[in-house]
């Protein structure tokens, strides 16, 4: 099966500090795979060259096989793949019809310039609510998105980047500073995409999280890729051990 | 853990009982939205209540005319603050404009080339400062546009030799100080500008990335919005705004005038913040600027009807500022408390 997408001999220099060295990986749809790596492994080096925030300086990413130039956040969205960032990146000052359109607004007619078009507010709206009823995402209301909880932000960033990925989402610490109920809808939603057949790369600290919903678990150190698992309960120890450095 | 989170569902089942303490922080923060406007509706019924004279036609349109610059500039500054900036060069820019107007009526008596040359010099200026900031990479149009209120300031004293230069086109005068009845034309001026201000910020696409720009900037750029050119826009806008507060002055005083607009920006920025708006940006809109600058005009006129002292003017204005900001803070606690009990409110 070709992956959906791949990353073949991925190098990444910052001066002399190097932040991938040779690192490959490869994503299935439908499958859900873990980024893991303590602090300064490469993790967070390799979600923003697939984002298209950072460029490689060697190597290549593929989608379904065909080598693909991811220069600029616009490229990596244009091949269908869509990042939510640990921070999230929501207007708070926004409802999540805003939120989801930001930078892409549904607006006419096509012969104006782009910025004097006038908005499609409604199709917007509607296009908004059936994404989220969709993945299940409730909302209380629809009001400022920065009038809602940790989870339901969480819940909008999610959906935002569903909505738009036709390919790949990646999912940087989606959990991190989330309660208990917060995470597990959060984790729900990752099975969700799953089953739509997206191909998902989450970014984790939380172990727990990773043994539920992850396929596979790529393990990097220093800028490199050090192991390859299928998370359980029997490989748990190895993973730790490749992530603190006593088993590569 | 699997017991826990049965536990979890079943609670999750159950509908959230009604919470009155949830109800009223709602109620809290539909009042503190509402507050600008309110605000003015009580300050009018108590000027009218203690001065007969507040509520004459002739007063109004009076209000309307001394009111119409600050809430030009007020509807350009707003979409600075709304963008995260301030243009502290707004009132220096109606002096230019005027006197730049003043001297081309001295060489052409053409109407339209002097109204050209006074919304050109805002425009002008506007661009300047939205180029010195976006390409300059300033950390913060502060510093760019308090050096362009001194330059510009600068400019209009020397073109103008520092005194004034009579003679305005009819046009020009009748737009300034001519009324329809007691409702001045600049009142006209001052709609007509609010509902381009509503449509773009409402309705264009430009509006919206204006918002998020405010709101979260690097969000802003990771989105694909053209940060840059949205910043630019804002200080053209403002100071094309402050190009027909120019207009306006220079036809109500029949002059080009190096000292018109001292101080008005601070006026510009006191509407805005007294109309809600946020001075770290993302949030303030086109009504509630207006009726910031109205609480300023309200407040002065009153004032002036029982003979106080412009001095206590200054500071009566000051307070309202004050107790605007204070909202905002308010505002903001207020706001996370609901963000708060929504989340408790999911978990019951």
């Amino acid at each position: 099966m070709t992956p959906v997408l791949a990353v073949r001999g991925a190098e990444k220099r910052f001066g002399a500090v190097v932040g991938l060295d040779g690192v490959d990986l490869e994503v299935n749809a439908g499958e859900v795979l873990a980024l893991l790596g303590d602090n300064g492994a490469g993790k967070s080096t390799l979600i923003k060259c697939l984002s298209g925030a950072l460029a490689l300086d060697r190597g290549m990413i593929e989608m379904d096989g065909r080598r693909v130039s991811i220069h600029t956040p616009a490229d990596a969205r244009e091949l269908g793949i869509e990042t939510v960032y640990q921070d999230l990146a929501l207007f708070d000052n926004l409802r999540p019809a805003d939120n989801f359109y930001a930078g892409r607004e549904a607006a006419g007619p096509r012969w104006l310039p782009r910025s004097i078009r006038v908005l499609k507010r409604h199709e917007m709206t509607v296009t908004t609510r059936q994404t989220l009823a969709r993945l299940q995402v409730n909302l209380d209301d629809h009001g400022a998105v920065g009038l809602l909880s940790g989870g339901q932000r969480q819940g909008v960033a999610v959906a935002r980047a569903a909505a738009f990925a036709s390919r790949v989402v990646i999912l940087d610490e989606p959990t991190a500073a989330l309660g208990v109920r917060e995470s597990r809808r959060v984790l729900d939603l990752i099975l969700r995409l799953r089953e739509e057949g997206k191909a998902l790369i989450v970014v984790s600290h939380a172990m727990d999280h990773v043994m539920e919903v992850a396929d596979r678990a790529v393990v990097m150190r220093r800028g490199r890729k050090v192991g390859e698992l299928v998370p359980s309960a029997e490989t748990h120890a190895e993973i730790v051990s490749l992530i603190v450095g006593g088993g590569g | 853990m699997a017991e826990a989170t049965e536990m979890l569902d079943e609670r999750e089942a159950r509908p959230a009982a009604p919470d009155p303490r949830y109800r009223w922080l709602q109620l809290s923060l539909w009042t503190l939205r509402a507050g600008p406007a309110l605000i003015l509706a009580i300050l009018v019924l108590v000027v009218s209540l203690t001065t007969p004279v507040f509520f004459t036609s002739r007063n109004i349109g009076n209000v309307f005319s001394q009111t119409a610059v600050i809430a030009l500039l007020g509807l350009g500054q707003l979409l600075v603050i709304v963008s995260r900036g301030i243009d502290l060069s707004v009132g220096s820019t109606v002096a230019l404009s005027g006197v730049v107007g003043a001297i081309v009526y001295l060489h052409v008596h053409s109407t339209i080339l002097v109204v050209l040359a006074i919304l050109g010099t805002g425009l002008a200026v506007g661009l300047a400062n939205g180029l010195v900031f976006v390409l300059g990479r300033v950390p913060h149009p502060f510093i760019v546009t308090l050096a362009s209120l001194s330059i510009v300031r600068g400019l209009a004293l020397w073109a103008a030799n520092g005194t004034l230069i009579s003679g305005m086109p009819n046009g020009v005068d009748v737009l300034g100080g001519g009324s329809i009845g007691w409702l001045p034309y600049s009142f006209f001026v001052v709609a007509g500008l609010a509902v381009l201000a509503v449509i773009g910020t409402t309705y264009l696409v430009w509006g919206r990335w204006l918002y998020a720009v405010g709101g979260n900037p690097d969000a802003a750029r990771r989105a694909g919005i053209p940060v840059g050119r949205v910043l630019v826009s804002v200080y053209v806008l403002s100071g094309l705004a402050a190009g027909i507060g120019g207009l306006i002055t220079a036809g109500l005083i029949d002059a080009g005038s190096p000292t018109a607009g001292d101080l008005a920006e601070l006026d510009s920025i006191a509407a805005v913040i007294i109309g809600g708006a946020a001075f770290a940006g993302g949030r303030g809109n086109v009504g509630n600027a207006l009726v910031g600058a109205f609480t300023i005009g309200v407040i002065r006129n009153a004032l002036n009807l029982h003979n106080v002292n412009a001095f206590y003017q200054l500071m009566a204005i000051g307070v309202v500022v004050l107790l605007a900001v204070e909202g905002d803070v308010i505002r903001g606690y207020v706001e996370k408390r609901v963000r708060l009990a929504r989340a408790m409110r999911q978990d019951a």
